[in-house]
């Protein structure tokens, strides 16, 4: 019973990472169609302006919350912008093209960072300064919960709220998702429906960083290729969650998250490796797309005619 | 108000509209009727800037607004209620009227603009939190007229609001039309239903494979033979 709390809670920490990347690809999907395969590496730009910062700003010296969030949100806003930039730069002058067309460019562009990162910086992993003064909290029995596992949690949850809170409650959120729905519709309404796909990459890319750095933390180890792997798993947490679904991308990625762990924790009483658990979630990819094409909370809006 | 200069639009390679001209005046409601494909829903979506036309000029109060973005139109005072009604099916009923007024800051007056929707269409006000796709055709197109009023346009574009409605639904949005008028708003209509398009403006123009072949007074255009023979059917 205390080891399945442990993984439950192991597995919920990196799901809340899964979901926060999740929620980028999925309202980048929900708005343009596109799946946006640099999406994973702004989740590795996210952790390296955060690197950064902490070395720039003279917070790597030590523990320090405001440190953390000063880190934070400094990430967070530089990934907005490149995620803007790479939509304004790369998507937007071939939107009007063939889908595969921007599924090439948006593989291009992910190879792009990569490289570029890799050539700048060198491919070796750096260790990111601990923000926070590490410490572990008996729940019951012997499950434990790190400090930051909580950070994982009360950072995500809080972004997940007020990402609820912009999509359904503001006015540029009723506007997301009415691009979403007609883009044709929406520009008639008055809506500048480049501007709100702008803002769509912005507030994708923040969260993702968001998850770079909260990862950071947990797993003080960061390198450029760090997105792919990750990105690609939280890709499919969207799927699974039914793409274009915000609580979908949620609930994907805590579930992949859950399973992962699940396969290293429980895997080998059922005869399945723990070097599964990067398979995982691909298996489970397969199993979707096979069973449930739409993801679990997607379904098909039809048109009245 | 409006005119539309040797206006000439290619889907490709494929020529939609050839060097068509025609005007709107203030206060008027002009209809464009023709069969399918003739064109009427590419001029509109050519005024409101969804397509871009290859020749020819389009001004609006004075200014030439070919090319120009939607949404800067929408600014202008340009609004329509497009063709398929193209409500968003994901959002509420009041949350469609509220992008509809999503240039305006004036909270008040668009407060006052959403219950003269809902004076308009009552039908719409009983069904202000449920979602778009919910509601029937005939529903989605009095939201898809109330939600183009709320910009408070100068001109309305109305694409083939009776597409697909029963004969009752269809008197509603006319007298709709009709009241939109009263109030003073200029409309330029396309119809299939050119009866009831004729009955319901001041002036119409016809087009055919892309040209306007007649135009004149509604009236006029009702009593002629070929239109009687081609589109009133008697």
């Amino acid at each position: 019973m205390d080891t399945f709390v442990q993984q439950l809670i192991n597995g919920l920490t990196i799901g809340a990472i899964y979901a926060l990347i999740a929620l980028g690809y999925t309202m980048v999907y929900g708005i343009l169609r596109l799946i946006n395969f640099a999406h994973g590496d702004i989740y590795m730009v996210g952790a390296f302006v955060g690197y950064f910062l902490a070395f720039q700003l003279g917070f790597a010296t030590g523990p320090s919350l405001v440190g953390l969030g000063v880190v934070l949100i400094g990430s967070m806003i530089a990934a907005a912008l490149v995620g803007m930039a790479i939509e304004r730069f790369a998507y937007r002058p071939i939107r009007k093209y063939a889908r595969m067309t921007t599924l090439i460019t948006a593989i291009g562009v992910s190879l792009l960072i990569e490289n570029l990162f890799v050539a700048r910086l060198g491919a070796a992993p750096r260790a990111f300064p601990q923000l926070l003064r590490e410490q572990s909290y008996t729940l019951f029995g012997n499950a434990a919960i790190s400090k930051s596992q909580i950070l994982i949690f009360a950072v995500s949850v809080a972004l997940m709220i007020l990402l609820q809170w912009v999509i359904f409650k503001t006015k540029v959120g009723t506007a997301m998702r009415a691009v979403s729905f007609n883009l044709n519709s929406a520009k008639l309404m008055g809506i500048n429906t480049d501007f709100i796909i702008s803002f769509t990459f912005a507030l994708g890319s923040a969260l993702a960083a968001a998850g770079g750095v909260l990862t950071a933390q947990y797993n003080p180890q960061i390198d450029p290729l760090m997105g792919i792997i990750t990105g690609l798993k939280a890709f499919v947490a969207a799927v699974l969650g039914g793409i274009g679904n915000v609580p979908g991308a949620v609930l994907g990625g805590l579930l992949i998250g859950i399973a992962e762990t699940f396969v290293v924790g429980y895997g080998q009483n059922v005869g399945v490796p723990t070097t599964f658990r990067d398979a995982v979630a691909f298996a489970i990819l397969i199993l979707v797309l096979l069973f449930r094409p739409t993801g679990l909370l997607g379904s098909t809006v039809r048109e009245k005619v | 108000m409006l005119k539309l200069d040797n206006v000439s639009v290619n889907y490709g390679a494929i020529e939609a509209l050839t060097g068509i001209s025609m005007h709107v005046e203030q206060g008027e409601v002009v209809t464009l009727i023709g069969a399918n494909g003739a064109g009427k829903t590419t001029t509109l979506r050519t005024i409101t800037g969804l397509l871009q036309p290859r020749a020819g000029s389009i001004t609006f109060e004075g200014e030439e607004i070919g090319g120009k973005p939607t949404h800067k139109l929408v600014a202008r005072g340009i609004s329509m209620s497009p063709e398929g009604r193209g409500v968003f099916a994901n959002l509420s009923v009041r949350e469609n009227l509220r992008m509809g007024a999503y240039l305006r800051k004036n909270k008040g007056e668009i407060a006052e603009d959403m219950d003269h929707a809902f004076q308009m269409f009552p039908r719409l006000k009983e069904r202000e939190s449920q979602k778009a796709g919910t509601l029937s055709g005939g529903e989605q197109q009095m939201l898809a007229i109330g939600r183009a009023l709320m910009s408070r346009p100068r001109l309305l574009l109305l694409d083939e609001p009776s597409l697909g409605l029963a004969p009752l639904v269809v008197h509603t949005i006319f007298e709709a039309i009709d009241e939109i008028r009263g109030k003073g708003t200029t409309i330029l209509l396309v119809e299939q239903n050119a009866h009831a398009a004729l009955g319901h403006s001041d002036r119409a123009y016809v087009l055919e494979t892309g040209r306007i072949v007649m135009e004149g007074p509604s009236k006029d255009l009702a009593a002629d033979p070929r239109i009687k023979e081609a589109y009133l059917g008697e």
